[in-house]
């Protein structure tokens, strides 16, 4: 299973996303990170080209429906929509439902405990 | 019995007795209140001649949206300012850059040009009140502009106080938002240093943080080995230019976190006090006693509240506000409970601005100057944090230096393990947290659904970039072509930029523009991606 964390926007805090990365390695997940302030189209492009299974996107900001929104179309217009997406950060409860909405198939909102989101992770390898 | 530990790595015994301190020179290491090396802290009364500032962190939407929350905290008696911007000001992005899209005024307010600035400080007197501005990247036109509405109010140069962040390192290390390159990013910081000192000589030109950094992840120690090492690249930097020591270090400034392990903390300030004061008296040769000084903005640690259950919280402020003040904060700001869910809202800062009150009228903390010392334990403890800074200092200097460290992603590398490690610690229940991982009860409590989330209005945006146009109709074009073409000839050659910034700034230029002038010249900064 390989996956892409990503930081879509211009939110630079990173903790989060390199935590999860980290934790993602340990599982035996082979894992690309982004780096900070990537656009959509350079995620996709990015995901594309490292042939992940999944993009995990990280935003802190307030950006995440907008973001996640541009990433999740991106991959349909590359015809690339088997690769699923998923988003952590500061979403807010109400966020979750219109995340799924757009396509996304994971919402880890601030407080997810760690095991649960690398458990989730390896869910999406089905 | 149970172990006991410091974030820091350092064991805890049982007890502690006389013997734990017999190797400390009372006279020499820890001396009295406001005399070197200022163990105690810097002033020698404390609290009893002038308390903290208090100054939470505030700022979302336009401009006059908040304007109107800086009058509703000053009207409840916070008397300093410390301004919150949005993601695009704070990486050189006017409001109607496509890459601005869904950030406009979310994190922070949105500042455009001089006109904005305008408004955010309008009918707030800058020759009375101070203004920390959390701005890095873009920390000379933003300055540059706050100098040019001070000047517009009328305020003397020698009463205008402000404190821009204006820490590049650390934004590399941790909160991102830098833009340039690292040497034309110190550059700035520099000319700033500069240009404040020479001009504005009550602003304190960097505030240099640990605070992001161990918010990021690291630990006590290196939280502060890191902002030491940071703090001894600017006066480097500044030594370099041909200025003295003395003619910038006691503008010096500093922000680092206080999480609630109090003694801790108490310890990892007072052994940094120390040790910033050894370094520019012993290392860099000042001989005036404001230049040893290590003044810090005291924040409380937003990563050490909970979205479980978030009235606790309030109880977390409370200890952290307690460790703040006995660790001897000049001014002091906290983290709201609702942090981990949302801008704050009035009642939450409220909250934080009484607990800080309380903390400092009703606890007894500020009768008296640094009320822990001569505590075995808290003695022992500083000097053992003062060796385990040294240990983390010279780790830097293994990996090249601060800048070094920097450049190569090394610094960003440890960090993020750091990260890592405290998040397995707090998995396995060896660092407890209430309702986290310890007394659940029924399961972890899920995002508590009654904390009044902040309505973000998509309207900021709009009323943002409406604004911007008009400016750009009504301004001068050919002056703001003109001076912009000035900063882009200076900026390809070595002297101070802040003038011409100043310049363009006051033509209306907007920060968009400022900004890819200088990366026309600067170029992008590549990041070294490492985790």
């Amino acid at each position: 299973m390989k996956v892409l964390i990503a930081k879509p926007g211009l939110d630079g805090h990173d903790r989060g996303a390199k935590v999860v990365a980290q934790a993602l390695r340990d599982a035996g997940v082979e894992v690309v990170y982004s780096g900070l302030k990537r656009t959509p189209e350079e995620i996709v492009a990015e995901a594309i080209q490292e042939d992940v299974d999944v993009v995990g996107l990280s935003v802190l900001s307030g950006a995440h429906v907008l973001l996640a929104r541009r990433v999740v179309d991106a991959l349909r217009a590359q015809d690339a929509d088997d690769i699923r997406v998923v988003v952590g950060g500061i979403i807010p409860p109400r966020d979750v439902q219109t995340l799924l909405g757009l396509g996304v198939t994971g919402v880890f909102p601030m407080g997810t405990p760690l095991p649960q989101i690398v458990a989730a992770f390896k869910e999406e390898r089905a | 019995m149970r172990e006991a530990k410091l974030h820091a790595g350092i064991p805890v015994k049982p007890v502690y007795g006389p013997e734990d301190v017999a190797g400390i020179d009372v006279e020499r290491d820890v001396g009295r209140p406001g005399e070197y090396p200022y163990t105690r802290g810097i002033h020698p009364h404390m609290y009893r001649d002038r308390l903290w500032t208090m100054r939470q962190y505030i700022g979302f939407g336009t401009p006059a949206e908040t304007n109107a929350r800086f009058k509703y905290l000053m009207a409840h008696g916070q008397d300093a300012l410390n301004v919150a911007f949005d993601l695009p000001t704070q990486l050189g992005l006017d409001s109607d850059d496509p890459r601005a899209e869904g950030e406009v005024g979310r994190v922070g307010m949105a500042i455009d040009t001089l006109a904005d600035m305008e408004e955010a400080f309008d009918g707030i007197p800058l020759d009375r009140v101070s203004v920390s501005l959390t701005i890095n990247g873009m920390a000379a036109p933003i300055t540059a502009m706050y100098f040019a509405v001070a000047e517009k109010q009328g305020a003397a140069r020698e009463r205008v106080v402000t404190t821009p962040q204006n820490d590049i390192l650390k934004e590399f290390i941790a909160r991102g938002t830098w833009v340039y390159p690292v040497e034309p990013s110190l550059r700035l910081v520099g000319d700033l240093i500069e240009f404040s000192a020479r001009n504005f000589p009550r602003s304190n030109p960097v505030s240099v943080c640990g605070y992001h950094i161990r918010e990021a992840g690291c630990t006590t120690a290196q939280e502060m080995a890191y902002g030491l090492a940071i703090a001894a690249a600017y006066v480097e930097l500044m030594l370099a230019r041909g200025m003295t020591v003395d003619e910038f270090a006691p503008r010096l400034s500093f922000n680092f976190t206080c999480w609630g392990k109090i003694f801790e903390e108490v310890a990892k300030f007072r052994a940094g006090r120390r040790l910033y004061a050894r370094m520019l008296r012993e290392r860099f040769g000042a001989t005036n006693p404001r230049s040893w000084m290590f003044r810090s903005l005291i924040g409380g640690g937003g990563s050490a509240f909970t979205v479980q259950e978030p009235e606790n919280n309030i109880v977390r402020g409370a200890y952290i506000a307690l460790a703040a003040a006995l660790s001897g904060a000049q001014t002091m700001a906290l983290p709201t409970f609702d942090e981990a869910y949302t801008i704050p809202s009035p009642k939450a800062q409220l909250v934080a601005l009484r607990t800080m009150q309380i903390c400092a009228e009703e606890s007894g903390a500020t009768d008296t100057a640094d009320p822990l010392a001569g505590s075995y334990y808290v003695e022992a403890m500083t000097k053992a944090m003062e060796e385990k800074i040294l240990e983390e200092l010279a780790h830097v200097e293994r990996m090249g230096g601060i800048v070094e460290a920097v450049k190569s992603g090394a610094i960003q590398a440890e960090v993020a393990r750091q990260a890592y490690l405290f998040e397995q610690r707090l998995a396995s229940g060896e660092v407890p947290k209430v309702a986290v991982n310890c007394y659940v009860g029924e399961g972890a409590a899920a995002a508590d659904p009654e904390v009044e989330l902040y309505a973000f209005d998509a309207g900021v945006a709009e009323a943002q970039v409406k604004k911007l146009a008009r400016v750009r109709r009504e301004r001068d074009d050919a002056a703001v072509a003109g001076v912009l073409r000035r900063l882009r000839d200076e900026a390809r050659g070595s002297g101070n930029l802040m003038p011409v910034i100043m310049d363009a700034v006051k033509a209306y230029a907007t920060l968009g523009e400022i900004a890819r002038a200088l990366k026309d010249v600067f170029g992008d900064y590549k990041e070294p991606v490492k985790f």
